[in-house]
């Protein structure tokens, strides 16, 4: 059983979870996620990792309350626990002197993308993040983000914070004032991905971005999370779950995406009906 | 008294019946028809039965303690060389294995052994007898399991006995292995078989640690070397399933059968929404394959309520690698084998889910590495099977995590590790392997002799 230390509602339906897994929280890198099990009849999804502090033997999770497992997560407090906490799980991202370096998180993508900025600095680069998101009261991390990073750009849909438009934006601006990006990582929804990866490939910047396709174990065995990238068919819980995503496939991916989501809608409908729900 | 030549029918659920249920197909030998059985076997003087079983049960003396009514003797007879004989005497391929070497087999039906054996395994569960504890001495050596399988489990209990202290490290949340997630409960119940088993072990003093990834949670050398562990034991199994490669393998629809197999075993998918993790199924199944696992997944559909299930398989029957009482079992189930047949598409329709498989007719050539026919398609005799889910099930590949973050830990090019024949020792001094990451795909009983030889190995090392 796994401890939950601290929870937190960042913003409506978005939650900071702490959890006890010391020995998680001793080995995780930048770039790594975790599979759990809220309870017996519940189902493995996988989170990545936002932060992990080997003193405290704690994990952070940032989660959207979207589908019966995030609902039933959010329903457990303080002094709860999570029954399966499996980790940390896939390839940790690649850390080294890179030069200059954007990293771009967008809604609770922001969260996973924290732990590479800090990795990313203190490996000597030049950091900037870019945050994006619908609007201002939602934007989390902020203050973290800006203790460990050399310049925040933030974007909002609505342009009531920062520039008014997409991460994309962010990119373009950064470019258009002539700063040389020598990588760039990028973590949140499929199709912000596949925006920035869009976006970079005529600007040839190499682009990284993190997979979190539909996974049951998580550890190399079911086969459910695969991906084509460069045409090739690879698992996201082992060989990734960070990909060059110039090779990645996201139309296959955002097909494979859809599969479950009538029984995403039963599931949660069940949670909300048997009371377990928030 | 002559030995009647056939074996004692086995009764079994009606199939009409059980297709539509997850109970267990097989139900098992009464006590007068074991001990019938039991007074088939001639107790040759030289037994050749023996000669064919992976782990060595001493047939003959277990068998004669059923003649005699000493259920009890006779599963001790048993746990002496097998730790798992409940799942045993329900998944080894017998036919291929003891009852093979039977001498009554060569005119007749060989003696019933893998029956046998179920039902001394069964009777001693049902007594709910207690196993004894293993008292360890202070300095008792510390052995690590990497996966809670048929050889961690087999390589654990024996090595228990010798008077280690052994840890299981299991990746998933529940030990067993392919024992739980996939072996279906129609052929090996979960709770009554597979968890009662495991207790047994557990009851020995082993540990199991549950969501324990070996490879990222500790390594090996660190459980070696910070753990405290004298010698490491790698059973991890098999890993990534295998795709043909075919186009439209990643449109949604589309199983591997470990996935397949997982969501619905481990994971309860067939009591959804109760249990929260999905599986999706259309109407008409097509399953790719035509082992074991393929068997297991195709009556596994059925049980989720497909109207129509096919096996689809490139060579003919006789080369069709699942057991015969599999296949047959299957075939009454309703299972349709399209034989002779390769798939070489999965249609999708606008959506991106799958309508169907294209397909070409098959015949056989001349005879392969392997022995078996190789087949050939047949020119312009393509046509599409109508399905709406397609299940590969054409074998795994090893799991990479231990063979990537373990320095000196040799494996072959496809990524198995390499261990000696006999000991089963690896490359790496202390570290031993076996079961699926060393042989691939494989069988349970052949995964446990494995985990049998390697404690064997293990004893010998540590007692240097």
């Amino acid at each position: 059983m796994f401890k939950i230390l601290s929870k937190k509602e960042a913003s409506p339906g978005v939650y900071f979870m702490e959890v006890e897994a010391p020995r998680i929280a001793k080995k995780a890198k930048a770039g790594q996620f975790i599979v759990l099990r809220v309870d017996d009849n519940g189902e493995r999804i996988p989170l990545t990792i936002a932060d992990y502090n080997s003193e405290s033997g704690s994990v952070l999770l940032v989660f959207q309350v979207i589908g019966a497992t995030t609902t039933e997560l959010a329903a457990l407090n303080v002094g709860d626990s999570i029954l399966d906490f499996v980790g940390p799980l896939g390839q940790p991202s690649e850390i080294k002197n890179f030069g200059t370096v954007a990293v771009i998180g967008g809604g609770i993508g922001v969260a996973p993308t924290y732990p590479i900025a800090k990795a990313m600095k203190e490996a000597g680069n030049k950091v900037i993040a870019i945050m994006g998101a619908k609007t201002k009261d939602i934007l989390i991390m902020e203050d973290k983000m800006r203790s460990v990073v050399d310049e925040v750009v933030i974007t909002t849909d609505d342009g009531s914070y920062g520039i008014k438009g997409f991460v994309t934006n962010g990119i373009q601006s950064l470019v258009d004032r002539g700063e040389k990006l020598d990588q760039v990582t990028a973590i949140g929804p499929v199709i912000m991905m596949k925006s920035v990866v869009d976006a970079t490939r005529d600007l040839k910047i190499k682009t990284v971005v993190s997979l979190n396709p539909v996974m049951v174990d998580g550890t190399g065995m079911c086969g459910g999370c695969r991906v084509m990238v460069d045409g090739k068919m690879k698992f996201a819980c082992v060989d990734g779950p960070e990909f060059d995503g110039h090779k990645v496939d996201f139309k296959d991916l955002m097909n494979r995406q859809k599969m479950y989501r009538d029984e995403e809608t039963v599931a949660k409908d069940h949670i909300c009906h048997i009371g377990l729900g928030v | 008294m002559a030995v009647s030549m056939k074996k004692h029918e086995m009764p079994a659920q009606d199939p009409k019946v059980r297709r539509k249920n997850f109970n267990e197909v097989a139900l098992g030998y009464d006590e007068e028809t074991a001990v019938a059985e039991a007074n088939r076997c001639l107790h040759c003087k030289v037994p050749k039965c023996m000669e064919g079983c992976p782990v060595q049960v001493h047939i003959p003396e277990f068998i004669e303690k059923i003649k005699t009514r000493e259920f009890d003797e006779a599963i001790s007879i048993i746990k002496e060389t097998n730790s798992l004989p409940a799942v045993c005497g329900r998944v080894c391929p017998q036919e291929n294995q003891c009852e093979k070497h039977c001498v009554l087999g060569i005119k007749g039906e060989s003696v019933a052994i893998g029956r046998l054996e179920r039902f001394a395994a069964d009777t001693f569960m049902l007594k709910n007898k207690e196993v004894q504890p293993i008292k360890y001495a202070d300095d008792a050596k510390k052995v690590a399991i990497i996966g809670a399988g048929p050889a961690g489990l087999t390589c654990a209990g024996d090595l228990a006995h010798k008077g280690y202290k052994v840890t299981i490290f299991e990746a998933l949340h529940k030990a067993g292995g392919v024992l739980s997630y996939g072996i279906p409960e129609f052929r090996l119940p979960k709770d009554k078989v597979v968890a009662r088993e495991i207790e047994n072990i557990e009851k020995l003093g082993v540990k199991i640690e549950v969501n324990s990834v070996v490879g990222r949670l500790y390594t090996v050398d660190e459980l070696m070397e910070e753990e405290g562990f004298s010698a490491v034991f790698i059973g991890t199994g098999a890993g990534l399933p295998r795709f043909q490669g075919i186009p439209g393998e990643n449109l949604n629809g589309v199983y591997s059968a470990n996935e397949f197999l997982t969501r619905c075993n481990l994971m309860k998918a067939y009591d959804f929404p109760n249990n929260l993790t999905p599986i999706t199924e259309g109407k008409k199944v097509a399953v790719i394959g035509g082992g074991n696992v393929a068997m297991d997944a195709a009556r596994t559909a059925l049980r989720l309520g497909a109207d129509e299930v096919s096996i689809v398989y490139r060579r003919s029957m006789q080369e069709l690698p699942a057991r015969r009482e599999e296949v047959e079992h299957a075939k009454e189930e309703g299972v349709d084998f399209k034989i002779l047949i390769n798939p070489t598409e999965v249609i999708g329709d606008d959506k991106g889910w799958v309508k169907g498989l294209k397909c070409v007719r098959m015949e056989l050539g001349e005879a392969d590495a392997s022995g078996r026919r190789r087949p050939k398609a047949i020119e312009g005799s393509e046509f599409t099977l109508d399905v709406e889910t397609v299940i590969v099930a054409i074998g795994t590949g090893p799991n990479p995590i231990i063979s990537n973050t373990t320095k000196g830990l040799d494996t072959d090019n496809h990524g198995h590790i390499i261990a000696d024949e006999k000991t089963l020792a690896t490359s790496k001094p202390g570290v031993y392997a076996g079961g699926d990451i060393v042989t691939g795909a494989a069988t349970v009983i052949l995964a446990m002799g494995a985990g049998r030889t390697a404690a064997k190995s293990i004893d010998e090392y540590l007692k240097k």
